[in-house]
């Protein structure tokens, strides 16, 4: 049997069709079509994890000679069954445009020219030397993200933190992670969910806190609408302050006013004690209270600094916190009914129903980020449900490898691959194992990524080196910084595959292998770490960002400690970046098994994965056979007496709206990559601005209309967009981010949470005016 | 050459019509589900005008209620 290309694409395409349908009637059959066998031996299919968001879907990339050609889901990875969303189907296709970087660039007399790799690589340990040498350590700096593959993380912070003794490695998953980090680590003493997706199927319901799941994490969203159909109970309630795709799928849409989920989650909590629904067993065996600093400041200005200080009280102490929270009281803060209050607690409360709350950005990047999450855990730890099936507060993530790259590796300025740079016990455990003396390890963390970027403006840094993310996009207060970046003094150097506006800013391009053009592995939402071969050739002299890395730290003398030969230095690398963590706690599987499975949780001990961690009956690190939360030295999880502050900006008369900014379907954050995949553009060709109907209304405004939206720090005109994909209430504009056409991040502010140091990209003030 | 896939949905008690008035259309193969009201539609055109046009004209359709793309691929 022989089958042509168009024949091929065309079956790919029935059965995009088939399985979208399956996804949203289950059970649905189609009696006269059955797929189109291919002949096996024309396509080789391997599997690898997705390349966008952090759900880690798992892919069965198609290859035919030496280029990819079609993808399925991957029936094996428990993570999707063998579905995926309409950018995992169309994600081969981001290897393939037409603009790829092929070759670096060096910027000669103010133009790009195009420069044998090698010769680029000398020019960047040159550059480092130089600053390194006039301005001390603390001067260079890389910024990475989400998006590089554990190895690429691993090799930037033992170069930049082991052979460099500097501090400066972040990643943009500052941008979208790091409340959800600290919420993990001042309620339990160490990161990462403890539950794992099998809490979706076992849920009777789910609570999203400012979470748009339908576009975000449209898999997942499939699994919860999977699990209403097929039992009658299943509620999802959708917490929101802007109606969305979720917001129509849910059982109950709730809105309320920017911030005030702190409000509501204190007001829940005060019913669940007032109502009796306290899990009083759970409370005395394994939690305790504590307070913390309050009034504690946005990080609008430099050198802002904040350390929090706990106080342990006790449950008398924390009741009486609460009775400024009674539903009444919330209801004048949050706009949310006392009435949906008392319904949200009943929910929670209900010991016969397991609950599942499921959060993202809008929880995430707040200025009070760390403490919302610390009080929806509050939710939980108060009625026990908890490290149980289906009862799970679940941050997800954005990003593919936000996980496995930025929060277990740790390439954050105060982080180890474990632990903290602060900890000497940390500090001797990197340098033994990294081959270097413990004196080269800073125990002083330097800047997170908005103080980096200050400090590039300012001239501190003067040598920044970018992979794998797009920060002249997606930088709060952008103005500032690409000013910064392009001020004289500073060396810029990017790895990228595409053209950006980050790139416009370099003096190096370095051209980057991308996803299965390389080996690599990626840790999802769930402790997830997943493998992926090289499945195709890189295009040009396009290289690895880890080979990168190698290349240039044995420039600058580091042979020692990147000895790796190019036939083997991912596993080699994997091998040695695992003994981190060697224990119970953290143990991953072997680089084996990883090339076996589609993706393996950790801990992974004596060759079982740890579905719940925190748990005895499912997780060995416990001591005994019920909840032990081993991270803190009480091995309790800590409630926290956190109140209500409001944002850092809010409308007033000169500026009435709120702006709310976020991501769409078809487009992977700031779009470099989907908006060269020519369906995905076509579908969402531009961004908008979704304004209310009645906004619109009274400024005269309708669909298409062109809006200036101003803030104290920019302004930018876009096409209004009135009853879209997504409605805002009125007196808010929302403004998706994946254009670089429209850089909407040129009018955001840069506030962030004290604790986190996560950007609030959810709330600022604007006024609109009609172009 | 673009091809795409589609669900399409018709107006109520009109899944019959619907089939009917794509399966007559150039350029158009349909898959209907036998148990539920939708239906696959592949449309594997010769060019992007034409695309369009068949599409617009899908558009206008009164047996169609909506229609919800799955699948694209323009570079053939």
């Amino acid at each position: 049997m022989t089958i042509t290309r168009r024949d091929f694409i065309r079956a790919m395409a029935l059965k995009s069709a088939a399985v979208a349908a399956a996804t949203m009637f289950p059970g649905i059959s189609f009696a006269s079509w059955k797929p189109t066998d291919l002949p096996a031996d024309s396509i080789l299919w391997s599997k690898t994890p997705c390349r966008f968001c952090g759900t880690g879907c798992g892919l069965l990339v198609g290859v035919s000679g030496e280029r990819a050609v079609a993808v399925k889901g991957d029936p094996n990875c428990s993570v999707n069954k063998g579905l995926c969303c309409v950018k995992g189907y169309h994600s081969i296709q981001i290897l393939y445009g037409k603009d790829r970087f092929t070759t670096a660039y060096v910027r000669k007399d103010g133009k790009m020219v195009a420069t044998p790799i090698e010769e680029a690589l000398d020019i960047v340990a040159a550059q480092m030397k130089s600053a390194i040498e006039k301005t001390g350590k603390d001067s260079v700096a890389i910024y990475g993200s989400g998006q590089w593959s554990i190895p690429d993380g691993y090799a930037a912070s033992k170069f930049f933190k082991g052979c460099i003794g500097t501090n400066n490695v972040e990643a943009n998953a500052r941008l979208c992670m790091a409340s959800a980090v600290t919420g993990c680590l001042t309620t339990f003493g160490l990161d990462e969910p403890m539950g794992c997706y099998e809490d979706i199927d076992n849920a009777d319901v789910f609570i999203t806190w400012g979470n748009n799941m339908a576009e975000m994490h449209p898999v997942l969203f499939s699994r919860m609408l999977a699990n209403r159909k097929s039992k009658t109970h299943v509620q999802i309630i959708d917490l929101t302050t802007r109606s969305t795709r979720s917001s129509l799928a849910a059982d109950k849409s709730i809105l309320f006013n920017p911030q005030s989920d702190l409000a509501i989650a204190n007001a829940i909590c005060y019913e669940i004690i007032n109502n009796n629904w306290v899990n009083q067993a759970f409370v005395t065996d394994h939690v305790s209270f504590h307070t913390g600093k309050t009034n504690i400041g946005y990080g609008t200005e430099d050198h802002f600094a904040f350390s929090d200080k706990a106080e342990t009280v006790d449950f008398e102490a924390y009741k009486t916190f609460l009775k400024d929270y009674t539903p009444e009281l919330a209801e004048k803060i949050s706009g949310v009914s006392a009435e949906d209050i008392k319904y949200l607690a009943a929910l929670y409360g209900d010991p016969e129903k397991k609950v599942t709350s499921f959060w993202t950005m809008g929880m995430n990047q707040h200025t009070r980020g760390t403490w919302i999450n610390n009080l929806v855990y509050n939710i939980h730890l108060l009625t026990g449900k908890i490290s149980s099936p289906g009862n799970s507060p679940f941050s997800l993530t954005g990003q593919p490898s936000a996980c496995g790259t930025v929060r277990e590796v740790g390439t954050l300025t105060h982080k180890l691959p474990h632990g903290v740079v602060m900890n000497e016990d940390h500090r001797k455990m990197a340098a033994k194992i990294w081959g270097v003396p413990e004196s080269n390890i800073d125990p002083k963390p330097t800047y997170h990524t908005v103080e980096m970027f200050r400090a590039l403006d300012r001239g501190d840094i003067n040598f920044m080196w970018i992979q794998v993310t797009n920060p002249m996009v997606t930088m709060p207060n952008l103005t500032r910084y690409r000013d910064g970046a392009k001020k004289d003094g500073r060396f810029i150097v990017v790895s990228e595959i595409y053209p950006t506006p980050t790139s416009d800013v370099a003096d190096v391009i370095l051209p980057s292998a991308l996803w299965v053009e390389r080996e690599g592995f990626f840790g999802n939402s769930e402790r997830r770490t997943q493998h992926n071969a090289q499945l195709v050739p890189k295009p040009g002299e396009a290289m690895c960002n880890t080979w990168q890395l190698i290349q240039v730290a044995r420039r600058l003398g580091f042979e020692k400690q990147f000895p790796w030969s190019q036939d083997s230095y991912i596993e080699d690398i994997w091998n040695e970046y695992t003994k981190f963590h060697d224990s119970p706690k953290h143990r991953m599987a072997s680089y084996k098994e990883l090339t076996e499975r589609s993706g393996v949780q950790w801990p992974f001990v004596d060759g079982k994965e740890t579905r719940w961690r925190y748990n005895g009956k499912y997780d060995p690190a416990c001591q005994g056979d019920t909840w032990d939360f081993y991270g803190k030295p009480d091995h309790r999880a800590w409630v926290w007496l956190r109140p209500y502050e409001p944002p850092a900006e809010s409308p007033d008369r000169d500026y009435p709206f709120w702006l709310n900014t976020g991501r769409v379907l078809e487009h992977w954050h700031t779009g470099s990559m989907t908006r060269r995949i020519p369906i995905l553009h076509k579908a969402m060709p531009e961004s908008y601005v979704e304004i209310n109907p009645e906004d619109a209304k009274n400024m005269g405004v309708v669909n298409g209309s062109k809006v200036k939206i101003i803030s104290r720090r920019g302004s930018i005109v876009m096409k209004a967009s009135i009853n879209g994909r997504g409605n805002p209430p009125m007196g808010m504009v929302f403004v998706p981010f994946f254009d670089e056409s429209y850089l909407i991040n040129e009018v955001t502010l840069d506030a962030f949470c004290p604790i986190s140091k996560q950007p609030d990209y959810k709330k600022c003030a604007v006024k609109l005016e009609k172009v | 050459m673009p091809i795409f896939s589609f669900l399409a949905y018709p107006e109520k008690s009109m899944k019959d019509q619907l089939i009917k008035d794509l399966s007559e259309m150039q350029y158009c193969e349909v898959k209907p589900s036998e148990n539920r009201e939708v239906l696959i539609l592949l449309t594997d055109t010769p060019d992007e005008e034409t695309s369009k046009t068949l599409i617009d004209t899908i558009k206008d359709l009164k047996s169609l209620q909506s229609l919800s793309m799955t699948f694209g691929h323009t570079d053939l």
